[in-house]
């Protein structure tokens, strides 16, 4: 009901909930921003393996990228020229960085009344930065420099966000939109790549196989977290285990899933809304990350953990659009 | 205005060097060279500062604008340009026995303009007894046949009302135009007053100003007095600022007004019907919501009533309007009133309704409808101001004495083809004041608009907005067209410049000949 109100006859305190439009354009900015931020960082190291092996082993990763980046396979042989256009600059392409960038800021415009200027401010220069033309030519030169700026400018934003912005439903549902995407893009990457490799074994891999396994690390910034934990020794199943179990560490599938669920829960809270269903799929699946052996997870390469972390993943964002964004008037009213 | 141009007496003195006098009436001299009384503060002040330290404040000022994203669009451009409101550092100022007979003036007539839609759109009285035409009105673009017999809230139908004035020759104010419907221009009032108490903090507090601050505080409470009767919380009704979205024009204006008013800005896709109630759609639920301050046109509020390719409105509004559950500021079909050829007769409406002569005056408006008058105006177009009757913003208007003859020629056309979409005035010299124009004082000519808020009894914080016609010798200050404003400043009753702004005036008439024919 309504909140208690002082003797000036306004509330204390505002009512529960906020515009459904305007936490349906945080979320998606936010999913947006983390989505460029992944694509950026993942070609990134795809650039600098790419130096190191052989042309045609060079061509056949392509093939796991766009796999790994959720798009669909390229028809015909790969120019690498023209996709890595497609996955950096292309406007057709809506999930290209510069895509995901102008939407993500396509969206906060439309809601900058309830963000603060400073992070207006800080995604409207990105925006400007990444639409900047970067030559042809030069691009080999200036990729490494291009992903950077990506994944500082998005960085920033975050810490912007964080310091500037009131951590009310608003900010929880940037929360959300971050690590649902985040949840999401990990599990598809993991996937990809245990699929790539023979099973994930718990030795030291061969030098052939070394590049590849650090290259996943690097795409997660996990290299240097892994190495803390379980030393230089790149053994599969340890990769694995941290990448997807690790409570701590912030690219890993647990730690996300973990902080979806803390933002609908609070969500739920603030909403008075604690018992819908998207709260209950989140739970279900952070007591399932909890408690799971990497041996049992890996059993079959892991394919079938991760297309269910996937599958969750897909019912939350739908549940998040039918209980807050888009519910049917009449069910609501009803109840 | 072509009159002969009276150089500036103050030979190489800055910063007033290129300040030109014509025939219009001076806001600041009384004579080329003597400022009015209340002004005089202000001249010192201004001769006495540095040149390079005016040009500085307008850049300090320009660029707290562009950063706090106080801005407007220009349609017509791709994507929409986004432009600061380019804004003067020189303050009008109005003594408080001007701005009492204005405040006064205006009561009488939003009064009257409010008793004349309830009677159009119920018995109709001032048609059966012929004081205004009949055809007048139904031929009229934004008369809403769909508001007849419809009773809104304590009859008010213009709850915010800004009317333009300006001040003629002879120093007295007129009316030119009303704007019933969705007016806008507040926040720059308001960004205006906040830069130049930055700006002249001693001068701004040595003068006594009125403040305006409280604007958004007695527009909230218009707002709540317009509550249903059936709302379930009539002290706190969920109030709520309608906006077309972020590609409109007053975008700025919308975000700016539901932020001081502590509202939710809501879009039209935010709010849905169910039982002729209104929802918002929130992450908690539908709320229900019982006060619209609508920032959209009529044609676009309900695509089941009006317009039917409108997007940015809600659809079965206008059904809940009608059952009373939401109550709009303004109701629809004010802008009946703001018909140009209507405006004519507001002075009768005030005698008809109120029993009162009016106490500011109309401009003299030729009827096209009218073949005698049509005639007149025919053959003198290149003195008059032509524009149509339901246009606002400055668009589809002709300055005769500024236009070419290819502009005249399609006028005239226009005209034959739809003599009721169209009136013709007089041109008339808008009064000049002191404006900065690249780090000097220049002269040009300005309008008045106030701000009327119409709820229990009717509201007007001291001033509004004045706009600039920035271009040297332009009649026209809509910022749609190159205007700009500045902040204008009423001066708090008891101030001793008001005993001596009679006299200054009189001297102002003695050396400068009667007011324009």
């Amino acid at each position: 009901m309504r909140a208690p109100r002082n003797y000036f006859g306004r509330s204390m305190q505002r009512d529960a909930g906020m515009l459904s439009r305007v936490a349906d354009s945080l979320y998606w900015m936010s999913r947006y921003l983390e989505r460029a931020e992944q694509t950026a960082r993942l070609l990134d190291v795809e650039m600098q393996l790419w130096l190191d092996q052989s042309p045609e082993a060079g061509l056949g990763r392509w093939k796991f990228v766009l796999e790994a980046l959720r798009m669909p396979a390229a028809q015909g042989p790969v120019d690498p020229t023209r996709l890595i256009n497609m996955l950096v600059f292309s406007r057709t392409n809506a999930s290209s960085i510069v895509s995901c960038i102008a939407t993500a800021r396509e969206n906060l415009r439309h809601v900058r009344e309830q963000c603060s200027s400073e992070m207006w401010e800080q995604l409207n220069r990105l925006y400007l930065e990444v639409i900047e033309t970067w030559p042809e030519e030069s691009w080999m030169l200036k990729s490494h420099a291009f992903f950077q700026t990506v994944q500082e400018g998005a960085h920033l934003f975050q810490g912007i966000t964080d310091g500037t912005m009131s951590h009310g439903e608003g900010w929880q549902f940037i929360q959300l939109g971050r690590y649902v995407e985040r949840t999401d893009a990990l599990a598809a990457l993991l996937e990809t790549h245990f699929r790539r490799v023979a099973h994930p074994v718990d030795q030291a891999v061969e030098s052939a196989e070394y590049l590849g396994w650090v290259g996943l690390l690097r795409a997660c910034v996990a290299f240097e977290a892994y190495c803390k934990a379980y030393t230089a020794e790149i053994r599969p199943l340890r990769v694995a285990e941290f990448l997807l179990l690790n409570p701590d560490f912030p690219h890993s599938v647990r730690f996300s899933v973990d902080r979806v669920n803390a933002a609908l829960h609070i969500i739920g809270e603030l909403t008075e809304r604690r018992e819908k269903l998207p709260t209950r799929i989140a739970g279900r699946m952070r007591a399932q990350l909890s408690y799971s052996q990497i041996e049992e997870v890996m059993a079959d390469g892991g394919h079938a953990y991760l297309e269910n972390v996937r599958g969750e993943c897909a019912q939350i964002h739908a549940a998040i659009h039918q209980i807050y964004f888009d519910y049917s008037i009449e069910s609501e009213l009803a109840s | 205005m072509t009159a002969a141009a009276v150089p500036s007496p103050y030979g190489s003195s800055r910063p007033f060097v290129k300040y030109q006098f014509d025939t219009a009436y001076d806001e600041m001299f009384c004579a080329p060279g003597l400022p009015r009384e209340y002004y005089q503060a202000l001249h010192r002040t201004l001769v006495g500062l540095p040149p390079e330290e005016l040009r500085k404040s307008q850049q300090a000022a320009d660029l707290t604008f562009l950063h706090e994203g106080i801005t407007f669009t220009v349609y017509g451009s791709k994507e929409g340009t986004e432009r600061i409101f380019p804004n003067d550092l020189i303050p009008r100022i109005i003594p408080a026995a001007e701005w009492a007979k204005i405040e006064k003036g205006l009561t009488q007539r939003v009064t009257a303009l409010n008793l004349f839609l309830r009677d159009i759109y119920h018995e109709g009285r001032i048609l059966s007894e012929g004081i205004v035409p009949r055809e007048l009105i139904y031929s009229c673009k934004h008369f809403r046949r769909e508001m007849r017999g419809l009773n809104v809230p304590r009859d008010i139908y213009v709850s915010i009302c800004g009317t333009d004035l300006v001040r003629l020759p002879d120093g007295n104010f007129v009316v030119l135009e009303d704007n019933l419907r969705v007016p806008s221009g507040v926040s720059y009032m308001l960004a205006n007053r906040k830069a130049l108490k930055r700006v002249f903090p001693k001068m701004f507090r040595d003068y006594g100003v009125s403040p305006i601050d409280h604007y958004p505080q007695a527009l909230l409470s218009t707002l709540r007095t317009l509550a249903p009767e059936n709302c379930a919380y009539s002290q706190d009704p969920v109030t709520v600022l309608l906006t077309p979205g972020v590609s409109n024009s007053a975008y700025f204006e919308h975000t700016f007004l539901a932020q001081q008013m502590g509202i939710e800005l809501v879009e039209g896709r935010d709010l849905l019907v169910h039982d002729n109630v209104v929802y918002m759609r929130t992450t908690a639920g539908p709320r229900r919501v019982d006060v619209i301050y609508r920032r959209v046109d009529d044609d676009f509020l309900d695509p089941l009533c009006f317009r039917r390719d409108s997007f940015l409105g809600v659809p079965g509004l206008f059904n809940a309007y009608r059952a009373g559950n939401v109550s709009l500021a303004n109701a629809i079909g004010t802008g009946l009133a703001d018909d140009k050829a209507v405006y004519a007769y507001v002075p009768e409406m005030i005698r008809f309704y109120m029993s009162e002569e009016p106490i500011l005056p109309n401009v003299p408006t030729y009827m096209l409808t009218d073949a005698a008058q049509r005639q007149h105006v025919l053959e003198n177009l290149e003195e008059m101001v032509v524009k149509a009757v339901g246009e606002s913003g400055g668009y589809g208007m002709l300055i005769g004495p500024q236009s070419t003859k290819q502009q005249r020629e399609e006028f005239r056309a226009r005209i034959l083809a739809d003599p009721r979409n169209y009136i013709a005035q007089p041109t008339l010299a808008l009064s000049c004041a002191p404006c900065l124009i690249d780090g000097e004082v220049e002269s040009r000519h300005i309008d008045l608009r106030p701000y009327i808020l119409m709820g229990e009894k009717v509201t007007l914080v001291p001033g509004g907005l004045t706009r600039v016609a920035l271009r040297k010798g332009s009649l026209v200050v809509n910022s749609s067209q190159g205007g700009g404003s500045k902040d204008t400043w009423v001066l708090r009753a008891g101030n001793a410049e008001d005993r001596t702004a009679q006299i200054a005036d009189d001297v102002w008439k003695g050396l400068a000949g009667g007011p324009l024919a």
